[in-house]
């Protein structure tokens, strides 16, 4: 077995969180995992990228064209990795971009996320979430990442139970409640659209 | 709290920094001291809060513990308690040995008594440093032994073995990670935690006392305890041969050592892996045999060839033809860090066969791209608005390592030069003797005790004419929030003398010196003015706490985040608020209005201060 992740987001929207609850049920399985993460200045307000490895594997790295799953707390960050996926990669994303004051300052815009979506949709397979309206429903915003962990879990990819990734999320974040919510927000999204594809 | 409460035989999925924390205690450890920098920091964060844990609980906490004023300081602690028999480890980032530089390089002579292991945290590819210098070369530089973990539980089995082998040699070690080392979770298997002694005992031997005719005595001595240290590099577990076949040798340390294993099973080929974790002194023999065995060699290392060069050099004495293949051979570069396209598409080249790994997906559209920014709220972007307000168009701004260093972005650019820790203050004395321009340097509160202070004292004793600034947010906030001398706590959470930063000023004579709230822009942009225009060195304390301390000590209290939002009947798009005080949180929506994202926004509420139409206010709180 191997199972490649990439995650991406900004500092500060908590993807260091859900890298190393991944990489904790992991573990509770009985999967070997490695975990690669980004500290220290790389974390303030920059792009963040973590990877995820499991199974059979000796390095932290993801390989180019080699993600199985690419999971953005921002759509333009999601974007930025597209060169790690492939056809077949599963990129989850949420919708809600945040500008970097770069775009003032610098001849660039920020495309429209239509667009950003469009792009991710050509290179492979798109599921977008609007992680921050249900986190606001399940009660802060800061469980913005919950809400995608919800999702990930819904989408048949992860070697492990919704159940053990949830657990994880009880037994070491705060605001307990408010991330139950949004784990299950998350991932009844998911499963509702599953079921209407049925 | 897993990592001290864990039994032996369980397992952790551990970043590298923490595997080494549990290492040392496995070893037994007695003494740990640092200066915190990324990617080492979270080694000694994890000592502070197992000590501050088992002090919550009420049992003994079995080592000491402390974040030193920096690293020179760091090592000699360690080094004394080493003397004095205990077993003590000091962790730094790369350019931290530099600053302890001076204290290693005669330690290597004196020898220790207790273990004692100076752990250095490489940064190819500079994620967060100003070089990316490959400190390899001072185990060599100054002959001390070298241990390189290759993953975490190595970094956690080598911590425990690196103690034994510095006692059997009498040799202070030097563990060497690097990024992908330090900050990569792995799962690591625990051994048994053992007992400590605490306190230790100072026997006199006037061979620790390094006056020359002493020195002269102490450096054969050192050569000689390294040809004892090659000998047990040869018989290390940590140097061994996997075999996997083929004709072909690669010889790999470090993350290198886990990139070579994927890149044979990304290529379908077979070769044997020379995997070297005893790095200095290189066992001789085993890389000559190694070398006999296989006709053609791959060398990978991230940054200089080091290895390289010293196969070669061996293949030289030996007399072996092999072809050597790494960066002399152009498939590698000594530059950043490595990575399974690099190798994969290295050793493809190197053996002519196709590189296998699929191109990845593609995109014409241009990104705008997304450095790290000091945060919505940061106090410093305050302190340097004012500044630049205050001062005229040519006036220079030396500054140094931290959060605001960040300052360097549009708008504000706040940031000209800089060299290392300190070096603000000593380049705003230079630029005041060299030009006639005004000088503003930018100094952070941890960075004043590291390193500010000598250059304040010449700024006084020739009475260079530069205006120096303080930014004191009450914590080393870039590398994780650790105390410093600034601080009432020390990091086993005990309580200190905290030192006052502007009695420390004034003390060293100078005499224009103001601490302001920056939060506070007109007495910030006043006390600037004032600085400009004293003659001779003046200082600048602008004191306000780090905004996510600040936030999470609010959210401690119950309290809400205020959340400020643009009136835009109010809003004359006169841009100040985001082309001139530029606080991330700001941006232009759809139709050219300008909007805070709340998300981002952290509530410190100075742009309300920026806008001269009033249109900034506060609509709530949020949690």
């Amino acid at each position: 077995m191997k199972l490649d992740i990439v995650l991406a987001g900004v500092g500060g929207q908590g993807v260091l969180t859900m890298a190393s609850l991944i990489g904790r049920s992991a573990l509770r399985s009985g999967i070997n995992v490695l975990v690669s993460e980004i500290h220290g200045m790389a974390q303030r307000g920059g792009s963040v990228r973590c990877t995820i490895r499991m199974g059979n594997v000796n390095s932290p790295l993801v390989a180019k064209g080699s993600a199985d799953c690419i999971v953005s707390t921002e759509p333009l960050e999601a974007l930025r990795e597209i060169d790690r996926a492939n056809r077949d990669t599963i990129v989850l994303t949420d919708v809600n971009p945040v500008v970097p004051p770069t775009v003032i300052f610098e001849d660039v815009d920020y495309p429209s996320v239509e667009t950003i979506l469009d792009e991710i949709r050509r290179n492979c397979r798109l599921i977008e979430i609007d992680a921050n309206e249900l986190a606001k429903k399940a009660g802060g915003i800061i469980s913005k990442n919950v809400v995608l962990l919800g999702a990930l879990s819904a989408i048949d990819i992860l070697p492990f139970s919704h159940e053990i990734l949830l657990e994880e999320i009880r037994r070491t974040l705060p605001y307990k409640d408010i991330n139950t919510r949004a784990f299950n927000l998350g991932r009844k999204e998911i499963m509702r659209r599953k079921d209407e594809k049925r | 709290m897993e990592i001290i409460d864990a039994k032996p035989g369980e397992t952790l999925l551990l970043l590298g920094n923490e595997a080494i924390t549990r290492g040392a205690l496995e070893a037994g450890i007695d003494f740990a001291t640092t200066y915190p920098g990324t990617p080492s920091s979270e080694i000694a964060d994890t000592f502070s809060k197992i000590a501050r844990y088992l002090k919550a609980k009420g049992k003994d906490v079995p080592f000491y513990f402390e974040y030193s004023t920096n690293e020179k300081v760091a090592l000699e602690i360690s080094a004394a308690a080493s003397l004095s028999g205990l077993r003590s480890l000091t962790c730094m980032k790369h350019v931290g040995l530099n600053v302890a530089s001076d204290a290693f390089m005669t330690f290597m002579y004196v020898g220790c008594r207790g273990g004692n292991i100076i752990v250095t945290a490489d940064d190819p590819g500079c994620h967060s440093s100003q070089n990316e210098q490959d400190n390899r070369y001072y185990a060599i530089f100054g002959n001390a032994p070298m241990l390189e973990p290759s993953n975490p539980q190595e970094a956690k089995d080598m911590t425990v073995d690196a103690f034994d082998i510095s006692e059997e040699l009498g040799l202070p070690l030097i563990l060497r990670t690097t990024t992908r080392i330090s900050h990569t979770r792995g799962i690591v298997r625990l051994g048994r935690i053992k007992r400590s002694r605490r306190k230790g005992r100072f026997e006199k031997n006037p061979f620790m006392v390094t006056v020359p005719s002493v020195a002269r005595a102490r450096h054969p001595v050192l050569l000689e305890k390294m040809k004892e240290a090659e000998k047990l590099s040869e018989r290390s577990r940590y140097n061994k041969i996997i075999e996997r076949g083929g004709g072909l040798g690669i010889v790999a340390s470090g993350v290198s050592v886990g990139y070579a294993l994927d890149s044979l099973e990304i290529l379908g080929i077979q070769a044997d892996i020379l995997k070297l974790g005893f790095t200095n002194p290189i066992p001789r023999e085993m890389c000559g045999r190694f070398m006999e065995e296989h006709k053609k060699i791959i060398v990978l290392e991230e940054l200089e060839p080091i290895l390289e060069n010293r196969l070669k050099t061996i293949a030289h004495d030996l007399g072996i033809d092999v072809e050597i293949f790494g960066k002399d051979s152009g498939h590698f570069s000594r530059l950043y860090e490595y990575n399974l396209d690099i190798v994969v598409e290295g050793i493809s080249k190197i053996l002519g066969v196709e590189n296998p790994l699929p191109e990845g997906g593609k995109t014409k559209l241009k990104l705008p791209s997304r450095p790290p920014v000091m945060c919505p709220g940061c106090p410093h972007r305050a302190s340097y608005y004012s500044a630049k307000r205050a001062s005229p168009r040519d006036t220079i701004y030396p500054t140094d390592i931290g959060c605001y260093t960040l300052g360097r972005s549009p708008p504000l650019k706040m940031a000209d030069v800089l060299l290392c820790m300190g070096s603000n203050a000593g380049m705003a004395c230079g630029f005041s003797k060299a030009t006639d321009q005004k000088i503003i340097s930018f100094m952070g509160d941890s960075t004043f005790f590291h390193a500010g202070i000598p250059a304040i004292i010449d700024a006084v004793h020739h009475n260079h004419d530069c205006v120096i600034t303080i930014l004191d947010n009450r914590t080393t906030a870039m590398t994780g929030h650790q105390p410093h001398p600034g601080t009432d706590l020390t990091g086993m959470g005990e309580p200190a003398r905290a030192i006052d930063i502007e009695q420390v000023v004034r003390g060293l004579g100078v005499e224009y010196v103001r601490t302001v709230d920056p939060t506070d822009l007109k007495e910030c942009e006043k006390a600037f003015r004032e600085a400009l225009d004293f003659k001779g060195p003046a200082v600048v304390i602008c004191k306000h706490p780090c905004i996510l301390i600040e936030n999470r000590e609010r959210r401690k209290r119950g309290e809400g985040i205020p959340v400020y939002q643009v009136n835009q009947e109010r809003c004359k798009r006169c841009n100040r608020c985001i082309k001139e005080f530029g606080c991330p949180a700001f941006y232009f929506d759809e139709d050219g209005k300008i909007r805070i994202n709340e998300e981002l926004c952290n509530g410190c509420g100075v742009c309300a201060q920026v806008c001269p139409f009033g249109a900034i206010e506060k609509v709530g709180e949020r949690r």
